[in-house]
């Protein structure tokens, strides 16, 4: 079964990279422009996996994952951060809000592949 | 077209038309701060602009820009987390890095020339400075801090990426060695966070043979037993030549939460202890319960996913924690959650390929043409007014200008983009002129046709440059005139009867009229004895081939004079005046047509031929009387109008129509006004009624003439020259002379 990826992104950019990478892998990608969106857009349409910016406007990142995870739905959802920001206090909030794991930005297409491969279910 | 672009240069161009964006978010958000207008969000946007840039540039290995952006970027996270002050030097300082990130961007867009490295290790220095708290370095330090930056931006983890996708089946690499054992015992925090065991087991697979035992001895009795905890633990066994990095790369998500041991299967002297439970696991059979039999064991891991037959609590760790976050409006509400999912945000915007809405708005033209062809065909005919064809017809024509309507709004855009650039340029010239600028703007949501809005840029550019460097004076001269050493520039945006008006204006000196007539005369553009007004004198400065510069300077001497600026307004079907008060400083105005495409025009004839005049020029018309009409100086006739005399123009005289005169009674008389707010009669033979009409631009095809803007094609199909009817009225008032016109204003 094809596997939805939700990609939550204010960069029009970033976004595009990832859709580009993960339909090539053979994924159904969705997306949003912010926390906010990303939780509606969860919420209505649902995802195997979600990968999400942490610096956006309206809601971030950490305010996405922490909203994701106290719906029991999204409690099993893997959720990865993607950030350029590879200081680990940064890494520690996002793990502490409920982040399965992160994607450090550049990202090498194989490595979110990989990373996105090694969550989903 | 799009089609056959490499999907990743696609992306490109979408990633510096984000730049664009970014960088007017960036510079908007910079002066707002500086103007005091900024509130807490307003830092975070910037932050953000910059972080973007960065991130996108990364991805395209733009190396230039991703280290200037990082060291730009560490400053604004200072900034924002409340760690440095925003003082003024600092404001400065992020000004100009906006500036320069911006030619960073131009640069790697192939747009513009590298960027200087000694500016932008410059600028790199100084943002560092003002990171680390540092004094203002001074020039030795500035080269000292270029040769680290490439080790800094390592670190970060920003190396040049080759983004191949036929390389995403590459096969993980693996170094010999003899096999791990693995000891994995979650804890309840993996699991709170969506990572599985069967998940990390299965990557493990990947590597190499695993043979996996299952501890379950730290099981309680169901009753004591939590969902939400994590009980059991795993031994692996995996063979063949498979790098430590690895093995522990498959668990670098979750290393902090379990503990685990990797260690080479050759010094691990006992074999892998018989599992208490379930000896002999195969890892399919493994990968089977750890998802299939789940709800046979007490293991937490996916109870949210399947069916659990003891029923799931609420996840109050988790919940708890997000209560006490700054966020709960953002938290869908547990009890709306079963509900009809909410709607997905509605899209606001779309993009459209501009050549789409292009070819809509010449269909719509063309469908204009015809209603009023068909209209023409039914008047024709003769039928009623009140027939059921020709009511019908009226109400077609309305719904075709709403369409029309419709559709230009579509290309409309606010005069911000060009806007936004302007505050960087007043900064650049009025560091080069050594003279103090305050930019003022207003109106820049005001919105025109998107040509319009392009094409803006460079006269705006030009005519800013001039109020700065020819317009203003000196600090110490402002002073000395009783001036504030700061000059202000206004540049100001708005709508006025169908037109955009553009107003740059500037409280400097105002037009040198003695020198301007010194110089056209020295130059041969007017005779030395001219006798000119005020204002003549002030538009000598669009004639071509004069410039008031005695030394060509850096900053607005670039070959091109007020000539061109005016030229390319013309080009737009658009006007510019000038309005200078000796002390005081200037004003330009530029007026121009909100869209390139229609005109509501009234149709007249002259000399057998049909013409349109602009409708947004004309006053009224009358019948002139005989009496009415007077000569002066012999042949230049004036009319009476409402009290005042105004010049009579015989549009087919001057057109070149015709060689006689007519009498002025035989015509009709349609009193215009001039964009400066000169009022003139034109005479026509007659008027034949009013019509929005298409343009046609004649400049693909022929030289530009004066007097005419364009042309259009008529309801019967003729085709007919549009009026200018500013440079008509110019024409003629050169022919005249002067004194006589005075009676006029």
């Amino acid at each position: 079964m094809i596997k939805t990826v939700l990609t939550v992104d204010d960069s029009r950019t970033m976004r595009d990279m990832l859709m580009l990478a993960l339909v090539e892998a053979g994924y159904r990608v969705i997306q949003a422009v912010d926390g906010i969106d990303g939780l509606e857009t969860l919420s209505a349409e649902g995802a195997d996996v979600v990968i999400t910016d942490i610096n956006m406007p309206r809601m971030d990142g950490f305010g996405f994952i922490e909203g994701a995870r106290a719906d029991p739905r999204y409690r099993a959802t893997p959720i990865l951060v993607l950030t350029t920001e590879s200081d680990a206090v940064k890494k520690q909030r996002a793990r502490d809000a409920g982040a399965t794991g992160w994607i450090v930005k550049p990202f090498d297409p194989v490595k979110l592949v990989d990373a996105v491969r090694r969550v989903a279910a | 077209m799009t089609d056959a672009v490499d999907p990743f240069e696609a992306i490109k161009v979408v990633f510096f038309q984000e730049c664009d964006e970014l960088l007017g978010d960036l510079e908007t958000g910079l002066l707002a701060i500086q103007s005091g207008s900024a509130d807490d969000e307003t830092i975070h946007a910037v932050f953000r602009a910059v972080h973007s840039v960065k991130g996108g540039a990364g991805a395209f290995g733009l190396d230039d820009l991703v280290r200037f952006a990082h060291v730009f970027e560490t400053l604004l996270d200072e900034l924002r987390a409340g760690r440095r002050p925003c003082d003024e030097p600092t404001l400065n300082a992020l000004l100009r890095a906006a500036d320069v990130l911006a030619d960073h961007v131009a640069a790697a867009r192939g747009q513009g020339a590298p960027v200087e490295p000694a500016r932008s290790a410059g600028l790199v220095a100084e943002l560092e400075a003002l990171t680390h708290g540092d004094v203002a370095p001074v020039a030795e330090t500035v080269v000292e801090t270029v040769a680290p930056l490439p080790v800094e931006a390592d670190e970060f983890g920003f190396k040049p990426i080759a983004f191949d996708l036929s390389s995403l089946d590459a096969p993980a690499v693996a170094e010999p060695s003899g096999g791990w054992r693995i000891v994995l015992h979650p804890h309840a925090q993996m699991y709170a966070k969506a990572n599985e065991t069967g998940l990390l087991l299965r990557e493990l697979a990947r590597l190499g043979p695993v043979a996996v035992s299952l501890d379950t001895s730290a099981l309680p009795d169901l009753a004591e037993m939590s969902p939400e905890d994590a009980y059991l633990s795993w031994t692996i066994e995996l063979t063949g030549p498979v790098d430590e990095a690895a093995v522990r790369e498959v668990f670098d998500f979750v290393e902090a939460d379990c503990d685990l041991s990797v260690r080479p299967l050759d010094s691990v002297a006992t074999p892998l202890p018989v599992a208490q439970t379930t000896p002999d696991l195969d890892i399919a059979a493994l990968l089977a319960r750890a998802t299939a039999d789940v709800p046979a064991q007490p293991e937490p891991a996916p109870v949210v996913a399947i069916p659990f037959p003891t029923p799931a609590p609420e996840p109050v760790p988790v919940a708890a924690r997000v209560q006490a976050t700054p966020t709960p409006a953002a938290t869908p509400a547990p009890a709306q959650a079963p509900a009809a999912a909410p709607t997905p945000p509605a899209a606001v915007t779309i993009r459209v390929d501009l050549e789409r809405v292009d070819r809509l708005i010449n269909v719509v033209g063309e469908l204009v043409i015809q209603q009023a062809m068909l209209a023409q065909r039914v008047t024709e005919s003769g039928l009623a007014r009140s027939s059921g064809i020709s009511v019908g017809l009226e109400d077609l024509e309305l719904l075709t200008r709403e369409i029309q309507d419709s559709v230009m709004a579509i290309r409309a855009q606010p005069v911000k983009s060009v806007f936004q650039r302007m505050p960087r340029l007043v900064r650049e010239v009025g560091e080069m002129t050594g003279k103090r600028v305050r930019l003022v703007t207003a109106g820049e949501d005001t919105e025109v046709d998107k040509t319009v809005v392009e094409r803006l840029a460079e006269p705006i550019t030009h005519m800013l440059r001039n109020a700065i460097d020819h317009g203003l004076e000196s600090p110490d001269d402002r002073v000395a005139a009783g001036k504030p050493a700061e000059g202000t520039v206004k540049l100001v945006a708005l709508h006025r009867s169908g037109r955009i008006v553009i107003e740059i204006s500037d409280d400097g000196r105002g037009i040198n009229r003695e020198r301007v007539k010194g110089i056209a005369a020295a130059k041969g553009l007017i005779a030395d004895d001219a006798d000119l007004s005020d204002e003549e004198i002030d538009n000598l400065i669009f004639l071509p081939g004069f410039s008031t510069a005695e030394t060509i300077s850096d900053v607005s001497g670039r070959g091109v004079g007020m000539d061109v600026v005016k030229r390319s307004i013309q080009a737009l079907g658009g006007r510019i005046s000038i309005a200078s008060n000796p002390g005081k400083g200037s004003t330009f105005t530029l007026s121009l047509p909100l869209t390139l495409a229609v005109l509501d025009g009234m149709v007249v004839a002259a000399a057998e031929q049909t013409l349109v005049a602009p409708l947004t020029a004309i006053v009224e018309s009358l019948t002139p009387r005989v009496q009415d009409v007077h000569h002066v100086g012999g042949h230049d006739a004036v009319i009476r109008f409402r009290d005042e005399f105004v010049p009579l123009i015989d549009v087919a005289l001057n057109m070149g129509f015709r060689d006689t005169p007519v009498p002025p009674s035989t015509g009709v008389a349609v009193v215009i006004e001039t964009e400066a707010g000169f009022r003139a009669a034109l005479l026509f033979d007659a008027i034949q009624g009013q019509r929005q009409v298409v343009i046609k631009s004649l400049e693909t095809n022929y030289q530009q003439v004066e007097g005419v803007a364009a042309a259009t094609i008529l309801g019967d199909g003729r085709v007919a020259l549009i009026l200018d009817v500013d440079a008509i009225v110019a024409t003629a008032r050169r022919k005249t002379t002067r004194p006589e016109l005075k009676l006029a204003s």
